[in-house]
């Protein structure tokens, strides 16, 4: 690290070096009187600049690109994720030849046009072959990046398979709480935001009988290997949005505008520790859309394990209902058999019906999977 | 014809308010109508801007690159923002960001870079006594100044001041619950931006209606210098978005303070379910975007122009493809308006929405790359003088070339899933329009200095601080790519919470120390420029041998610019180094039946309308009022 100091720093002492040796020689040539074409002052020493910072330029990206190669991103661990990082590669590979094009264009003809004495510039105030060359080419190249970006773009954002696994996730100030359909109906309950209370932390809607076998954790997340995930995104109270580095998702949560995202992991959690030789390997899901405070730290992770795995930590999970069984007093009458399965025995006595039976009464809630 | 009339009535009455009492001090340097007072005034309203904006970029990135740092030394200024232990706070961390982003923005990039030059050049450049509306225009001024100090003001708020971004989504902006930042700091800011605004349209209003009605004899549309061409255009971009955030802001005070439910809806806070529904936050980022990306190109259409004129004169060149960069410049602003949803590719906003604003974002490379490669054209067979003006606007060039090849990364949907709302974006918008529109400032200042303040700015300290500011720059956001393609989220207060973005400690403090000595570099700058108005060089009647009409003035011009009638216009701007000619450039007021021996065929023939051009009067101000 101070390595890289060192350099910035000489880079710095060397043009103060250079600049300061200038500086006299213009100081004494100050005094001189100036004649009418005489080289402008300062204009050689600027003229070389443009060559040096050229050349310690190439040298410096190309050195600190290599440098810094090893801390992108890994190699996605979705199928998507894939793509667009060839895409992304793809793209920055084109661009850096006009990039460095230019950039040289600039750089080396301030240096070779620079003032000579008695030279007289060329008056060349138009050619309309080289306009219509310059406006043709970067148009076609725009054409052909606008057509594999937007093919991977709808490819994306595509209607999610039939099989996919439905995983919502809510965002809160400041954590993620994410919620499964649960194990016998693997289908998430309606929510209304009025419902939303210190247990009932996303608003779940007893009234739906999908919601009885809901579980949520405000943990972790377990996805599925090789099966597409639907995310529903929700969000509380301010925009959050879910950020998934290693899955390349990234979709904002708004409140009262239910968004999704869909995926294909290919690697689990195990898979990543032994190809990056990191048994402390984490996914990790973050938060990208300020929200105060906390927003540098709403940190979610994220577990990716084969399907076996996955459904055995499914069936683990206490539903929502066995952890706080006191809202069964918000089930209607005809269902209360129904949400009682699978509860313990003795915390099946209905609840005070008095002190929770108004809340939500009538409202209409939201479907989750519409 | 009428509204030319009705103008020079305004005109008229201004006229005996002014031209026949001696002014007082305060009607001459406070409360002036006179545009060059005003340009002044707003040039150094935006470098105390530029002071406090950058400064709170320097600690924000102390933060970030060397977290570990004791701040204790800032606590006599920030009290209890910064812990006892010397901490920075976080909630003071997100109000940096924000002020830093709303001060460059608005108060720097767009009030003091179009508000000086816009003001100064285009009365001077076009042959006028002054702008249309001198009233109007100070006003304009005033304005700006009252949002200055309130926006200032808001900076001791005991709760800070706006906090969400400089974008201010609600519903964290709209929610003093939800952030400290979001109770009074908020209210002020939004009462700060809409005087913001109205300032901009006096100021927009009076550019357009000086630029069309008070062009001297001659200055046809395609005599125009592209600064002119520049600033109109950015006018008509102000004069249309600018009312667009007004409206945000006005239905975002009115869910403040109202109750309405414009943006909120069915939100859960603080253990209270909150009573609106049925807005979207989204509506909010539509309306703001609709201002906020033809507000990039507020931000640079000026730097462009400035660029144009300053590298075709230090070149000694005519500039290449004068149609062609209007044309560009047309085709930029028109695309500005229907690219605003780029910013907003991963909101949830419909996928076909996106493909089709990927679709017109990437287009807009087309005019932005005709535009690099024009001054590069420029550039070739010149005979290029380094006046540290010249160097901002090569360096101005560079850096808008560079920065915005990123946006075509950015503008493609797929690939801004990864990259939105990562430094990556940091990057590349502090190139494209954050230092290359300051560049554009730097350039515009350091060669228009001379006809400022009738004195010359040190030439060697100026090329110094262009070294140390260009390679800076380049400095702290290559490296800021970087870590934005390993996906390090921006506004985030510190790195430790997440496994990613445990890497890159020293990569950031790189960044840090770039970012302090390129910040230190500006104080040469400041030096240089308060001194030399003071301690300048007397300058010459045209210190670069410019061919553009300010430099036919008085070294210091006084009220109404010119002393006898104004300059009358034969030729476009860009006759460098004509062959034939003794001299290597021609000022525009000098007939073609003078410059026989340089004049092109066309241009002969131009010799007979040259009577009829001298016989027109009907712009002269005074000569009206007379």
């Amino acid at each position: 690290m101070y390595f890289i100091i060192a350099i910035v720093a000489l880079v710095f002492v060397v043009l103060t070096g250079v600049v300061i040796s200038r500086l006299q020689g213009v100081l004494t040539s100050v005094k001189k009187p100036e004649s009418a074409d005489a080289v402008p002052e300062g204009n050689s020493w600027n003229g070389a600049m443009f060559i040096v910072i050229l050349v310690a330029a190439v040298i410096g990206i190309t050195w600190s690109y290599l440098h810094a190669r090893e801390h992108f991103l890994p190699i996605a661990s979705s199928v998507h994720g894939r793509r667009t990082d060839d895409l992304f590669w793809f793209s920055m590979g084109i661009l850096t030849i006009p990039f460095a094009f230019v950039n040289f264009l600039i750089f080396f003809f301030a240096w070779k046009y620079q003032y000579k004495k008695g030279n007289k510039a060329s008056f060349y105030p138009d050619n309309h072959k080289l306009e219509l060359i310059w406006t043709i080419i970067p148009a076609i190249v725009m054409a052909m990046l606008v057509f594999t970006g937007w093919k991977a773009w709808s490819d994306i954002t595509s209607d999610a398979p039939a099989d996919a696994e439905v995983i919502e996730i809510t965002g809160k100030q400041f954590n993620w709480i994410v919620r499964y359909g649960g194990v016998s109906d693997n289908k998430l309950g309606n929510y209304n935001y009025k419902l939303i209370d210190a247990q009932n932390e996303v608003g779940i809607d007893l009234s739906d009988e999908n919601s009885f076998d809901d579980f949520l954790n405000p943990t972790e997340m377990h996805i599925p290997v090789n099966r597409p995930v639907l995310l529903k995104i929700r969000a509380r109270d301010v925009l959050h949005s879910v950020f998934i580095p290693h899955m390349r998702v990234k979709m904002d949560a708004v409140p009262g505008m239910p968004t999704k995202f869909w995926f294909v992991p290919d690697k689990t959690t195990a898979q990543m520790r032994a190809d990056l030789n990191d048994p402390n390997f984490k996914y990790e899901i973050a938060c990208t859309e300020v929200c105060g405070q906390g927003h540098f730290s709403m940190k979610l992770n994220l577990v990716v394990e084969d399907e076996a795995s996955y459904k055995k930590w499914c069936a683990e999970q206490t539903t929502f209902l066995q952890t706080y069984p006191e809202y069964l007093a918000k089930v209607p009458d005809n269902l209360k058999a129904k949400a009682m399965k699978g509860l313990p025995a003795e915390t099946t006595t209905p609840a005070d019906t008095a002190k929770t039976a108004s809340v939500g009464g009538g409202m209409g809630t939201s479907a989750a999977l519409r | 014809m009428s509204a030319i009339e009705g103008m020079e009535a305004a005109v008229h009455h201004e006229e005996h308010a002014h031209h026949h009492e001696a002014q007082s001090f305060w009607q001459k340097y406070v409360f002036s109508e006179d545009h060059k007072v005003i340009a002044k005034q707003y040039l150094i309203t935006g470098i105390l801007w530029a002071v406090i904006g950058i400064s709170m970029s320097v600690i924000f990135r102390i933060q970030l690159g060397m977290p570990d740092s004791n701040l204790s030394w800032l606590r006599p200024l920030f009290g209890n923002w910064i812990s006892e232990t010397g901490k920075l706070d976080p909630n003071f961390y997100l109000a940096l960001v924000t002020m830093h982003g709303t001060i460059m923005v608005f108060f720097v990039l767009t009030a003091g870079l179009s508000g000086t030059f816009s003001n100064f050049l285009i009365p001077l450049q076009i042959g006028a006594r002054d702008m249309a509306s001198g009233f109007m225009n100070m006003l304009s001024y005033w304005f700006f100044f009252l949002a200055s100090v309130i926006m200032f003001a808001s900076l001791f708020l005991q709760t800070g001041p706006a906090a969400g971004g400089w974008v201010i989504y609600p519903p964290l902006s709209a929610l003093p619950q939800a952030h400290p930042g979001s109770g009074m700091g908020m209210t002020l800011w939004l009462v700060s931006m809409a005087l913001f605004i109205v300032s901009q349209l006096l100021g927009g209003i009076n550019y357009i209606t000086t630029v069309i009605n008070l062009r001297t004899r001659g200055m046809s549309f395609d005599r125009l210098p592209l600064t002119i061409w520049s600033f109109l255009i950015t006018a008509i971009l102000g004069l249309i978005s600018f009312p667009v955030l007004f409206s945000s802001v006005l239905l975002l005070i009115f869910d403040r303070h109202f109750g309405t439910s414009f943006y909120l809806s069915e939100i859960y806070i603080n253990g209270e379910a909150l009573p609106n529904v049925g807005g979207s936050p989204i509506l909010f980022q539509h309306l703001f975007w609709f201002l906020g990306h033809p507000e990039v190109y507020i931000v640079l259409l000026p730097g462009l122009g400035i660029t144009s004129e300053v590298i075709a004169t230090n070149s000694r060149k005519p500039i290449f493809g004068y149609r062609a960069m209007i044309a560009s410049m047309l085709g930029i602003a028109f695309l500005a308006f229907i690219v605003w949803a780029h910013h907003m590719f991963v909101t949830g906003m419909n996928p076909f929405l996106g493909s089709v604003f990927m679709f017109l974002t990437l287009i807009i490379a087309v005019p932005s790359a005709v535009k690099g490669f024009n001054y590069i054209t420029t550039l070739w067979k010149g005979n290029i003088v380094f006046t540290p003006g010249m160097l901002f606007a090569i360096g101005m060039v560079s850096l808008f070339v560079s920065g915005g090849l990123t946006g075509i990364i950015l503008g493609n949907s797929a690939l801004d899933i990864q990259l939105h709302d990562t430094y990556f974006v940091v990057a590349h918008f502090h190139l494209v329009m954050g230092a290359a529109s300051a560049f554009g400032l730097f350039a515009g200042v350091y060669h228009w200095f001379p006809k400022m303040f009738g004195k010359m700015m040190n030439r060697t300290l100026g090329q110094i601080h262009f070294w140390f500011t260009f390679v800076g720059i380049y400095l702290i956001f290559i490296p800021m790519h970087y870590v934005g393609i390993a996906g390090f989220p921006r506004r985030y207060y510190q790195f430790t919470s997440y496994d990613f973005t445990h890497k890159f400690m020293d990569m950031n403090m790189f960044i840090t120390v770039a970012a302090i000595l390129s910040f230190l570099a500006q104080f040469i700058f400041l030096y240089n420029f308060f001194s030399s108005i003071f301690r300048g060089k007397t300058a010459p009647q045209n210190p670069w041998r410019s061919n553009t009409l300010e430099w036919t003035t008085p070294i210091v011009p006084g009220h109404g610019n010119w002393e006898g009638e104004i300059p009358a216009v034969y030729r476009w701007s860009y006759d460098y180094s004509k062959p034939g000619a003794t001299e290597d450039f021609i000022p525009q007021n000098i007939p073609y039946s003078q410059t026989l021996e340089s004049n092109f065929p066309h241009e002969n023939e131009l010799i007979a309308t040259e009577k009829e051009i001298a016989a027109q009067n009907f712009n002269d101000q005074f000569n009206q009022a007379h």
